[in-house]
């Protein structure tokens, strides 16, 4: 009896401590936008959103940064998706469960977690230097794409692992070939959690700062970037660089800053789940 | 119904940025005078870039601030037309240029002083000589040199905390050359961050902190910090301790704690009419904007030194001689490197 009133105990207090540390990372959110609202709200306008920068902070806007942000992001999803989809498909459907696939699999998995400057450093003298490409959007959403894959590639394995064995059987009882059971029966199932893959490693991409730098994204432009081989800037490097600048009014454009790449960042996520929810409701 | 306009709208949009990737738009390349180099004069160029813009003569630029060294390398492999630095160009640097074959012209645009600064409850640090200072940072002060009283006997006998920028800024490179002899040599045992705005925040909120910046960043947060005057015991450039300030900064009294700011030029960028308008330009400018983005101007002498050392496009450096360096003020410099 009291054991058991002891584990009824333990439960409870578990789900109390649960409780409490999703309170806390909520609270400790709020407060984060709430301190970035007050501070850039009044910022923004219009103007804001559509000037060059400038050393007068009431002047200075984040057009080239945004434009290069939406750019650079376009890139790395073109480049990462596909490539990170096929990946996982090849891994999970047709490459059995090999010493090989192993291999990739546990590399895939520490890429993962390789800081971002090192993908950099590779964007530098790979894209950079040795493709030719110079500091340009390509190279950038190139960068940004390595470092989104390994991200993609886990979420989508994980998503497929989720199939199941059934649904692949009963499409290849009905005599349909291994790539007509991936495309009419695999993807659209695992579709909802490879779009949550999908934001995860976009939501990643479109926060960095480091390997852009390092690849020689800039900081002062006069004009948007206009192709795949314009020089370009970043939202995160334009609020970087004000936040640096001694005069204080630059703190509350980099407020402002923050606040139109959240925006951009919650529409993509938007797009995404509803996108995600409509696949959700056609396969139900 | 809401949602899916919004996706459509999206997609819409990413489609046709897609197709806005197709045109090439090599047009405005070709014409970009590319600029990278030191964060600290960042702000100079990217003010004269800003007003450039508003001339019959505009063409594009584009600022980076990968820092002084990785300017040169970029200036080097000839990806830049011109180099912001924060200090003369190295002689591994000049090296590294020569052999690419690509001529330097340096033009100093203006000055910076380093504060050193403490909290305005801190009475004692009124001033500090070179040697307390060097006594304080240098390696060997790691781990041993903790308190106030160490520096100076009266000092209170308090834990001291440190803040200084980080090692890859060329701040802490002209400071740990200035003070400890040796560029970079210092101790690690400090709250270092990239960003100034974060000493300010560490020295104001700590009775015993010091710590050092860029002197703008003293003079945007006067009320939460005091400068410490420094005193390097040479009476040839002012006697006692002096105070950062843009006249002692200017006439070289405030030493060795105030540096010049350059550009480097690609003496071959500089058949390209744009970037030629763009130095005439920067060096017409630099005097006001450099003062309005928080530095110390060029006197008009020193301006009318480099205007001609642009026109007359002397390659190299003023600064091969290290001896030299130290000792002699910019005005003399440019003197004898017509």
């Amino acid at each position: 009896m009291s054991t058991r009133a002891s584990r009824l105990a333990g439960d409870r207090l578990l789900q109390t401590m649960s409780i409490l540390v999703l309170a806390l990372s909520l609270v400790a959110l709020a407060a984060l936008l709430y301190d970035i609202w007050s501070d850039g709200w009044y910022r923004l306008d219009w103007q804001f959103i559509t000037s060059l920068p400038s050393r007068r902070a009431a002047s200075a806007g984040i057009y080239p940064a945004l434009v290069g942000s939406l750019y650079v992001l376009l890139v790395t999803a073109v480049l990462a998706v596909p490539l990170g989809i096929g990946a996982a498909v090849y891994l999970e459907e047709y490459g059995g469960g090999g010493r090989f696939a192993r291999l990739i699999e546990i590399n895939i998995a520490n890429l993962a977690g390789v800081p971002s400057i090192i993908y950099g450093l590779l964007g530098l003298s790979l894209f950079v230097r040795a493709f030719q490409m110079g500091p340009s959007v390509l190279a950038g959403g190139s960068t940004l794409a390595l470092l989104a894959l390994p991200v993609v590639i886990l979420s989508t394995r994980e998503a497929l692992r989720t199939v199941p064995m059934s649904a692949r059987e009963g499409s290849y009882a009905l005599g349909a070939t291994q790539w007509q059971t991936i495309w009419h029966q695999v993807l659209p199932s695992a579709l909802p959690g490879i779009l949550t893959g999908l934001i995860l490693a976009m939501s990643r991409a479109i926060g960095e700062t480091a390997p852009l730098i390092t690849i020689g994204a800039l900081a002062y432009l006069d004009f948007a970037p206009s192709g795949l081989m314009s020089p370009f800037t970043v939202l995160p490097i334009q609020i970087y660089n004000w936040v640096s600048l001694p005069q204080p009014a630059f703190a509350e454009n980099a407020a402002a800053g923050i606040i139109v790449l959240l925006v951009l960042l919650l529409t993509l996520n938007a797009v995404a789940v509803v996108l995600r929810d409509r696949f959700q409701k056609a396969r139900q | 119904m809401r949602m899916r306009i919004l996706s459509t709208t999206f997609l819409a949009s990413l489609i046709m940025s897609a197709a806005a990737c197709g045109d090439g738009s090599s047009s405005t390349e070709s014409s970009i005078i590319a600029i990278d180099g030191s964060s600290t004069v960042f702000p100079i160029t990217a003010a004269v870039a800003e007003e450039f813009r508003g001339t019959n003569a505009a063409a594009p630029v584009t600022v980076g601030f990968s820092g002084t060294g990785g300017g040169f390398k970029k200036f080097c492999r000839g990806e830049t037309a011109i180099s912001n630095a924060s200090r003369p160009v190295s002689t591994s640097e000049l090296e590294a240029c020569a052999q690419a074959s690509i001529g330097m012209i340096e033009l100093p645009v203006a000055y910076d002083g380093l504060a050193v600064v403490v909290n305005p409850k801190n009475s004692w640090a009124t001033s500090m000589t070179v040697a307390e200072l060097k006594k304080l940072w240098q390696p060997e002060a790691q781990g041993a040199i903790m308190k106030w009283s160490q520096i100076r006997p009266g000092w209170p006998d308090e834990a001291i905390s440190l803040y200084g920028p980080g090692v890859d800024s060329g701040t802490f490179d002209y400071f740990t050359e200035a003070v400890n002899g040796k560029s970079k040599a210092s101790r690690g045992d400090y709250t270092s961050s990239e960003n100034d705005n974060i000493l300010v925040q560490g020295v104001a909120g700590d009775e015993f902190a010091l710590g050092f910046m860029g002197l703008a960043y003293y003079e945007e947060n006067q009320g939460r910090l005091t400068l410490v005057a420094v005193d390097d015991e040479d009476p040839d450039n002012g006697a006692g301790p002096i105070l950062p300030s843009f006249d002692t900064v200017r006439n070289g009294t405030y030493r060795p704690l105030s540096r010049p700011l350059f550009i480097y030029v690609n003496s071959a960028e500089l058949a390209r009419p744009e970037v030629a308008q763009f130095l005439d330009f920067y060096l017409a400018n630099t005097s006001a904007l450099s003062k309005e983005v928080g530095y110390v101007s060029l006197t008009d002498a020193e301006l009318e030194l480099v205007k001609a050392r642009l026109a007359a496009r002397t390659v190299g450096t003023m600064f091969a001689d290290h001896a030299a360096q130290s000792s002699m003020s910019l005005t003399e410099l440019l003197q004898g490197h017509q």
